[in-house]
């Protein structure tokens, strides 16, 4: 087993993370242009103050002191113009920027989402659900952060620089590259930097994951939580988990502000020094005072997007951990991958008999080494109940998930009418067959919705025939809101009992060719049982149906009877032959006459 | 926003820390803004006068105000990195503290996952909030008004066409707050509800899988990223036009500044020097009230979030424990009287509080008495509210109406803590928590050993726990190994037991084993019942055969109590819950 921090981060190739932030832009290239196009411009129109300054003072201050007003009125107007443009710029940009940012994270979501769907039980059994919601959440809004305001900010920040380096190379060659020196020693703080973030905030991403995780586990089970007092242990645990989170937090602050501080410090002593030296130069004559004013505002809009950029670098450091994780996520490949070419399935036969089922030289192990179900063979006939019995751990429900392939076998295939399950479209597949747990999960939404899981499309009509069939009508009737009733959160208010007969309904609502029932039936009072049983008489007919209990009563119904021991078939044949030969089905078959007195 | 007051006892330990972090941020404006002044004086001064030595003088000036305002800025952030990371943390915990603590009724009520949106999401953009938009609202003010004053100083009708943007400029930031505001709530709701649905899908991953139907769940993701998006298009759409605006007044009170400027130059009113300086401030000072844009949009996302916090923290609690022992009846376990011993249930009733009220009560008098050791069976078809009925005795809801005593102690007496160690309960629905197998029995019993753990799991024949890879070492749970429902059930069979607590409560606890194993359970369970007063929920005959006696459960009321074979005979309800499909009648 391993540590459960190894699991956070999940390996991915080189440059996964980049490459998954490109192919998120990649379908909105050309709102990115038009917002670089439009940056371009409100830059040009915010930079053109200075310059408008200058000429205004330049030209416009002694042609009005010859009664010209002509210049001071022009740059006046020019002024104004620009301050417009750049409002209305400003507006497009946010909205633009937005519309890319919010694209790209439907589409984050959606990819992570499905792709969480799409990875196997096997990878969910590992990789626990409160991780798995992190990514979806907390991961996703660091990428929000930096796709709303990183991308304007980084486009922003850049343009800036060069258009002022521009301007003041235009205005006076020696201070702008007195200007370009300064860039020397702030790339290597934005180097370094970079460097040490990626760390703090990687470390920061996995601490509230973990608080994530605790989080959730402890509100999913608050009941056993308060009646086990369960309260104070929890509270220390979770505090030791928030306070990593807190340090980790910190520390991204702090190294942010390491940041701030030392480049603000270079970019004020540059500015200290060129306005010194350009200073010098007017004292001498060797500059125009204008050009000393417009190169001092230029040379501190200069420096301003250092905070700005160290800001997009902070959340792009946070987003480049979150990016990481996501990356290593959809890197993952389904253990049950969806086969390149799927192979049709034949057509069911008229009035259909169901499928049939073949296990050929299938072997399964979870882990290397420790065998589950040793090599085996098996031959299921189409439409035929076949029960599995056996001692808890016996390998029964391997074999049911073996066939709804949740997992696919270590070794040999499992066939339904020929063809290899690893052959079929996975939507096909579960269309053919279909496995109810006795877990009976609920989503939140109403009992019609939770039965019409097994076919969305389902009419009203066709969801209450489904609730009949196995006795659940009367119940949901008898509800506050009958089929409109909202089951809250996982069901709180329905019983156990309830639930195994709504994920009953929803098993036959789907109609497969292939019905599993792993202890389906084990939380329903007896009658709600027998209810069940007489139901399956009509339900499976016409289904291949594999049924796991413990209680025997469903073995009544059965065609045949698998028993299993240690992952190994030993008995195989009609119930009464087995009640009749005295071996390990007799025997339980006896024990089971006397539970019920 | 004024909801955003209600952080201060949350931020009133770092207060200290924000108000001179505050002031540091207001400093390094303040010197960011008298920098155009010693620009002014070197332009006016030794550059008019060429006076070289001035211009080291001006420089050496402009150099030193430069390193105050970085080191300032970086100062304010180093101060508080730290603590407001804290008082985030500090929420959050608060937040878990309370959660653990609100009855079973809340959490029915509310998605794990609008909670968990408001432990992560909602409380950083708080820290955000106490760190940047609190501090420079402050700073950005101050240096708003003194820049005002520097620019009226120099020249007051100049400054007088700066101000002129400035009542515009209020009042379309409070529509805007106002909207903006609504824009962020519904936001932020959008994503616990995301939250909700992606927890969802992956809780229930099992059930999607088994029907191959993720596009039911899939396009209610979907629908809910759609609408989540939009909500944010909304917002940006509010914020790109205050931005707009924001950009362009002051902008436009420049440029007439500029022009009126130039004429006052040229007349001879003001000196060139005078004119830069005052653009150069006023120019310094668009970032500061540019920046009010973003600000106020941080405030109202954290007010929303703040919103969203205490909804959960001014939730209604469970009522306080009573007074630990104090009346003298409560101390006394030996006083009560023989007819008193035992749990006693008298005229119980119980509706869930968010029930239409047209709903009857899912319990409506209940009446019904274990004798101390006596070991009662609860009988009663699927839904008749049994579940229900074992989750009042711990107190994980209320019952609405009549008493619940233990030895003639009424449960409401007890401090919570103190009856849910004599009362253990085993689920239903058997959750694990990441901790060892041990651990996980283990809970059920503070300061029970080694030899306990041994013997609970004898009991619940969880000998399968020597087996794991680690023994009972072995971490089990949501971060550790998966263990199947029947592994599940007797682990929590186990903690229930481990305790050897005087009120025992098991729910269908052998639902998941098969016959062997159940029997095996039985004859060990047997045992432990026979000194401890239980209450077994039972569906099957073999379950209630553990019991002295049965009470059945119909129509919100014990309408019969008996041995097995009593009610079996003299009850045609129970008869026919009881009897196993061949004795169809």
């Amino acid at each position: 087993m391993t540590a459960p921090d190894d699991h956070d981060v999940l390996p991915a190739p080189q440059g996964a993370s980049a490459a998954l932030l490109r192919s998120l832009l990649a379908p909105a290239r050309g709102r990115v242009r038009l917002t670089v196009v439009l940056l371009l411009l409100q830059q040009a129109a915010v930079q053109a103050g200075p310059l408008l300054v200058a000429y205004a003072i330049d030209r416009g201050v002694p042609a009005a002191r010859q009664h010209d007003y002509g210049p001071a009125a022009a740059a006046g107007a020019c002024y104004l113009l620009c301050a417009l443009a750049a409002g209305l710029m400003r507006y497009a940009v946010v909205r633009l920027t937005a519309r890319v940012g919010q694209d790209a994270l439907l589409d984050l979501r959606g990819r992570i989402f499905r792709h969480g769907q799409a990875l196997s039980v096997g990878f969910h059994e590992c990789y626990t659900s409160g991780r798995l919601v992190s990514r979806a959440t907390t991961d996703v809004e660091s990428i929000r952060e930096l796709l709303n305001d990183g991308l304007q900010e980084l486009i922003g920040v850049v343009l800036s620089v060069l258009y002022v380096t521009a301007t003041l190379l235009y205005l006076d060659p020696g201070t702008g590259a007195a200007a370009m020196v300064s860039f020397v020693p702030l790339a290597l703080l934005v180097r370094g930097y970079r460097r040490r973030s990626i760390v703090v905030h990687r470390a920061r991403s996995t601490a509230i994951a973990a608080v994530i995780v605790k989080f959730t586990e402890t509100m999913n089970g608050i009941r056993p939580v308060q009646a086990f007092r369960r309260e104070a242990v929890n509270d220390a645990h979770f505090e030791r988990l928030n306070l990593e989170h807190r340090r980790t937090n910190a520390a991204t602050s702090v190294t942010m502000a390491r940041y701030v501080l030392s480049s603000r410090l270079t970019a004020n002593i540059a500015v200290a020094s060129i306005v010194v030296w350009d200073a010098y130069r007017v004292a001498e004559g060797g500059l125009e005072l204008g050009v000393l004013a417009a190169s001092v505002l230029y040379l501190r809009r200069l420096y301003d997007p250092i905070d700005r950029l160290g800001m997009f670098l902070n959340s792009y450091q946070s987003a480049a951990a979150s990016l990481e994780k996501i990356a290593g996520l959809l890197a993952q490949r389904p253990s049950v991958p969806e086969p390149a070419v799927p192979v049709a399935l034949p057509e069911r036969g008229d009035g259909g008999a169901g499928r049939e089922v073949i296990f050929e030289g299938v072997r399964f192990a979870y882990r290397a080494g420790d065998e589950v179900l040793p090599r085996f063979d098996l031959t299921l006939r189409a439409g035929r109940t076949v029960a599995v019995v056996g001692a808890t751990g016996a390998g029964k429900s391997t074999l049911a998930k073996l066939l709804a392939r949740f997992y696919d076998p270590v070794e040999g295939r499992v066939l339904l009418d020929g063809v290899p399950l690893r052959d079929l479209a996975g939507a096909r597949l579960r269309r053919e067959v279909v496995m109810v747990t006795q877990e009976a999960f609920l989503f939140s939404g109403t009992v019609a919705e939770n039965i019409a899981v097994g076919r969305p499309d389902a009419s009203r009509a066709q969801i209450e025939a489904a609730a009949r069939a196995i006795g659940a009508h009367d119940f949901i009737a008898a509800l506050p809101e009958g089929y409109d009733t909202d089951v809250r959160k996982r069901g709180g208010r329905v019983s156990a009992g309830q639930r195994q007969l709504i994920s009953f309904a929803r098993a036959l609502l789907a109609d497969p060719a292939v019905l599993i029932l792993d202890e389906a039936t084990s939380s329903l009072d007896i009658p709600g049982e027998r209810a069940v049983q007489h139901a399956m008489r009509t339900v499976l007919r016409g289904r291949t149906a594999v049924v796991i209990a413990h209680r025997l009563s469903t073995v009544e119904i059965a065609d045949r009877v698998l028993v299993m021991a240690d992952g190994r078939i030993v008995e195989d044949g009609r119930p009464a032959e087995l009640v009749a030969a005295d071996g390990q089905f007799a025997d339980l078959h006896r024990a089971w006459r006397d539970s019920l007195v | 926003m004024r909801s955003l007051a209600r952080l201060w006892p949350y931020a009133r330990p770092v207060r200290g820390t924000l108000l001179v972090a505050a002031l540091c941020a207001v400093l390094a404006s303040c010197f960011g803004l008298v920098t155009p002044l010693a620009l002014k004086w070197i332009v006016d001064g030794p550059v008019a006068d060429r006076d070289p030595p001035g211009v080291w003088l001006g420089g050496l000036v402009v150099a030193l105000l430069g390193v105050a305002e970085a080191g300032l800025a970086g100062a304010r952030r180093i101060l508080v990195a730290g603590p407001l990371a804290g008082v985030e943390a500090r929420m959050r915990s608060a937040f878990y503290h309370r959660l653990q603590r609100l009855p079973v009724s809340f959490h029915d009520r509310w998605p794990s996952g609008q909670l968990l949106s408001r432990a992560t999401t909602d409380l950083m953009l708080v820290r955000i909030f106490l760190s940047f938009p609190l501090t420079f609202l402050l700073a950005n003010g101050v240096t708003i008004l003194v820049g005002f004053a520097v620019l009226l100083l120099q020249k007051w009708t100049l400054g007088l066409v700066l101000l002129a943007p400035v009542v515009p400029l209020i009042v379309l930031c409070s529509l805007f707050e106002e909207r903006y505001s609504r824009a962020a709530r519904t936001s932020q709701d959008r994503v616990g509800d995301l939250t909700t649905i992606a927890e969802e899908s992956v809780l229930g991953i099992r059930v999607i899988k088994g029907f191959g139907r993720h596009r039911a769940q899939e396009s209610a993701f979907a629908r809910q990223s759609a609408l989540l998006r939009e909500s944010e298009l909304r917002k940006a759409s509010l914020l790109g036009r205050l931005w707009g605006l924001v950009t362009a007044l002051p902008e436009l009170a420049i440029g007439a500044a500029l022009v009126l400027g130039v004429v006052q130059v040229a007349d001879g009113d003001l000196t060139a020097g005078t004119l830069v300086a005052f653009l150069s401030t006023a120019l310094a000072l668009r970032w500061p009230v540019e920046s009010i844009g973003f600000l106020l949009a941080i405030c109202n996302d954290a007010a929303a979030a703040t919103d969203r916090f205490f909804e959960v923290m001014d939730a209604p609690q469970a009522p306080p424990d009573a007074a630990p022992e104090a009346g003298p009846a409560a101390g006394r376990t030996g006083s009560a009287t023989v007819r008193d011993r035992g749990l006693r249930l008298a005229g119980v009733e119980f509706r869930y509080p968010d029930a239409p009220a047209a709903a009857p009560p899912v319990l409506r008098g209940v009446d019904l008495h274990i004798r101390p050791g006596e070991t009662m069976a609860l009988v009663g078809t699927t839904g008749s509210g049994k579940t229900t009925l074992t989750a009042l005795i711990p107190r994980l809801h209320d019952a609405t109406a009549g008493r619940i005593t233990l030895d003639g102690r009424e449960i409401t007496a007890l401090p919570r803590a103190r009856l849910r160690e004599l009362v253990s309960v085993a689920f239903e629905e058997p959750t694990l928590f990441s901790a060892s197998a041990g651990e996980n029995v283990l809970m059920g019993a503070a300061g029970a050993g080694e030899a306990e753990l041994r013997r609970a799991l004898a009991v619940a024949q969880a000998g399968f726990v020597h087996a794991l890879p680690d023994g009972h070492r072995t971490q089990v749970g949501e971060l550790g190994l998966s263990l199947s429902g029947g592994q599940r059930q007797r682990l929590a069979l186990a903690r229930a037991v481990v305790g050897s607590p005087r009120y025992l409560i098991l729910d269908d606890p052998l639902s998941a084993l098969d016959v062997h194993t159940e029997a095996l359970v039985e004859s060990a369970l047997r045992e432990v019942l026979a000194t401890t007063t239980a209450l077994v929920v039972a569906h099957r005959p073999s379950t209630v055969l553990l019991a002295d006696r049965v009470a059945l459960l119909s129509g919100g009321r014990i309408a019969a109590v008996g041995t097995h074979h009593e009610l079996l005979r003299g009850n045609r309800e129970y008869a026919s819950l009881m009897s196993g499909p061949e004795h169809r009648p």
